[in-house]
């Protein structure tokens, strides 16, 4: 039907779409496992693995040389871990400190997370080493179905002008979709004033360029509301505070939680997670051990809405306590011009002069109206899974489904369940699938717990041999001197 | 490696089967304050291991115990390390009173030597390499089956 259709197809056994760290890391498993390029492509409509990764962050105001919130030891570039991100850069910069401090987190010292910086340069050369680019296709997934003889069919549209035809088609036994967040929501109340007075420079997104903020601070004082109580609320607070340091400028402050932590919280003394000022603190985005410890086991037995009630347990927003950040906020709390507030926003309105008042109510009954000139929401919401066509398309009529917690349903081994196609299989991983058995989805640790999970499963269907220590030992030395796999 | 019970027992028993074992036949012959002849020395040696092992299942379900205060359920690397001081001291002063009859006694400095040695190679291999030969040991809470 495709053929008479007049639509190019191509054979391939392999297909990743995204073409993100998520794909990234699946493509760099297969490939130490002994894949070659020939047998899989990776459909994607950027240029690199970390263009999506490296905007948001910047936007986020985390620039090449800021560092992340991740651990030392989750290199997306480096299935083992080692040497961590901590050594390369100790031995990079000659800086024995790093080592102190890995050596003393989280008791001494913060923990020890990499420059951004690092993440792209060390995975701009394990691209290179893989063949990454031999395996790219520039293109946009609109569609994966079955196919009545087994495996899928991707239908891809390629760029204007790069294939003869509007579509292509690749024909393939192996899926697996890393299409990253399906999209960014903005609280309701503000997307609220961006339709109704079509503003879309003074109330912003903290993930999307927002540089007007900060020039516009320069040039005069001004007053910024914050919303939201996570890591980017964390990084746009340092950034304003850096400014006001920096230039002496005078910028006040609003912040406004949802859900104020007072101190430590959680239901017994076997569950509690330290906050204060507003913030619940943890050192990444989920506690510790869902990448390997504990939780992760817990969670990999827990069905329906057992798993769910975990999930929430050790949910909700939290940002990491960090020394310098800590620091930067007492002095705006002495100084008077960093204010924290619980409330939930009403409605905003455009003040006669052009400025934004936010209707705040808290939790106590009193409504307070501040005045800023900003409002950056940093709640990070995201979108549902549905707004994706791609998954839309699955939940439709792909047999797929959603997990206790809404998000798409994978198996233990992240395979989309329900989906299967004859000999073949599709595999999901990245933050479309949260609420699965594994809770640490869209982290570099987790997309790689993901791809050893598909890895092996592709290795019990005899698409790839299972990597043992021989081979993991050799092909480390490969990583180590930067030979091909 | 965030460990869980398991996974922090099988470790244990792994690296001292491996590493620990490694490093007793190098340094037994070394250390400080050790008279006689080496084949007792390594004898000895390997049953400290031995003891190691066995009193360790002990504190590692103490360990598990202090980690559910955690909220992270993780165990900082600095606590890998400096859980030699109370397990080195028991060890030492059992020995000492001659409560584990079948290992001969130790001096002091050969002791301290040999244990501070090995406990510091298997903490730096369980903390980095021991991640090359297996890919899966550090998402499984440090199972090694």
């Amino acid at each position: 039907m495709v053929a008479s259709a007049g639509i190019p197809m191509y054979d391939i056994p392999f297909l990743t779409a995204g073409g993100g760290i998520g794909s990234f890391v699946t493509l760099d498993y297969l490939r130490i496992y002994g894949v070659p390029t020939s047998q899989m492509r990776v459909v994607s409509n950027i240029d690199h693995p970390w263009q999506t990764y490296e905007f948001l962050t910047r936007c986020s105001q985390i620039p090449r040389s800021e560092r992340i919130r991740s651990d030392s030891s989750s290199r997306p570039d480096n299935l083992w871990g080692f040497p961590s991100y901590a050594l390369e850069e100790a031995w990079k910069d000659k800086n024995p400190a790093y080592l102190w401090q890995l050596l003393t987190e989280p008791l001494l010292n913060d923990y020890w997370t990499p420059r951004a910086g690092t993440v792209f340069e060390n995975l701009e050369r394990e691209a290179k080493r893989i063949g990454y680019w031999d395996m790219l296709v520039k293109g946009q997934v609109r569609m994966v179905r079955r196919r009545s003889g087994g495996g899928y069919f991707t239908v891809v549209t390629p760029p204007e002008g790069a294939a003869p035809t509007k579509r292509i088609v690749f024909r393939s036994r192996f899926v697996h979709i890393a299409v990253g967040y399906p999209g960014l929501k903005f609280l309701p109340d503000l997307q609220e004033f961006r339709t109704k007075y079509s503003d879309y420079q003074h109330v912003v997104n903290a993930y999307e360029p927002h540089e007007q903020v900060y020039e516009f601070l320069k040039t005069r004082p001004g007053t910024v509301v914050i919303r939201g109580g996570g890591i980017v609320a964390s990084r746009v607070l340092q950034r304003l505070f850096d400014d006001r340091e920096r230039l002496g400028l005078k910028t006040q402050i609003i912040h406004i939680f949802r859900t104020f932590v007072t101190g430590s919280h959680g239901p017994h003394i076997w569950a509690r997670r330290k906050g204060g000022d507003g913030w619940a603190y943890q050192g990444f985005n989920y506690p510790k051990s869902v990448w390997g410890g504990q939780l992760k086991a817990e969670m990999r037995k827990l069905e329906g809405a057992d798993r769910a009630k975990k999930y929430k347990e050790m949910g909700g927003t939290n940002t990491p306590y960090r020394r310098r950040w800590q620091e930067q906020m007492r002095a705006g709390r002495s100084g008077g011009y960093y204010h924290a507030v619980q409330g939930t926003v009403d409605r905003v309105e455009r003040a006669p002069d052009g400025r934004l008042v936010s209707y705040v109510r808290s939790s106590d009954g009193i409504v307070r109206e501040p005045v800023a000139d900003y409002i950056i929401d940093c709640t990070g919401l995201e979108a549902d899974i549905a707004e994706h066509r791609v998954f839309a398309d699955l939940l439709t009529y792909g047999g797929a489904g959603r997990n206790p917690v809404g998000r798409l349903d994978v198996e233990r081994h992240f395979e989309v369940k329900g989906t299967a196609s004859g000999d073949g299989a599709l595999y999901a991983s990245g933050s479309a699938t949260l609420g699965g058995y594994f809770p640490g989805v869209d982290t570099f640790l987790g997309l790689q717990i993901a791809a050893q999970e598909i890895a092996d499963d592709l290795a019990r269907r005899g698409f790839v041999r299972k990597m043992g220590p021989l081979r993991s030992t050799s092909q480390w030395f490969k990583w180590v001197f930067n030979s091909p796999v | 490696m965030v460990p869980t019970l398991i996974g922090r027992i099988q470790t244990r028993l792994f690296l001292l089967a491996t590493v620990g074992v490694v490093i007793t036949l190098l340094v037994m012959p070394v250390v400080p304050g050790a008279a006689g002849p080496l084949g007792d020395l390594y004898v000895t040696g390997l049953l400290v291991l031995v003891a190691v092992g066995v009193l360790g299942v002990g504190w590692e379900l103490l360990y598990h115990f202090l980690m559910q205060f955690r909220w992270e359920k993780d165990w900082p690397t600095l606590f890998g390390l400096l859980t030699l001081v109370p397990e080195g001291l028991l060890l030492y002063f059992l020995l000492r009173s001659g409560a584990v009859g079948f290992i001969d006694p130790i001096p002091p400095a050969a002791f301290w030597t040999h244990f501070t040695v090995v406990w510091v190679s298997m903490w730096l291999v369980a903390n980095g390499p021991m991640r090359v030969p297996f890919i899966r040991w550090r998402f499984r809470g440090g199972r090694v089956l």
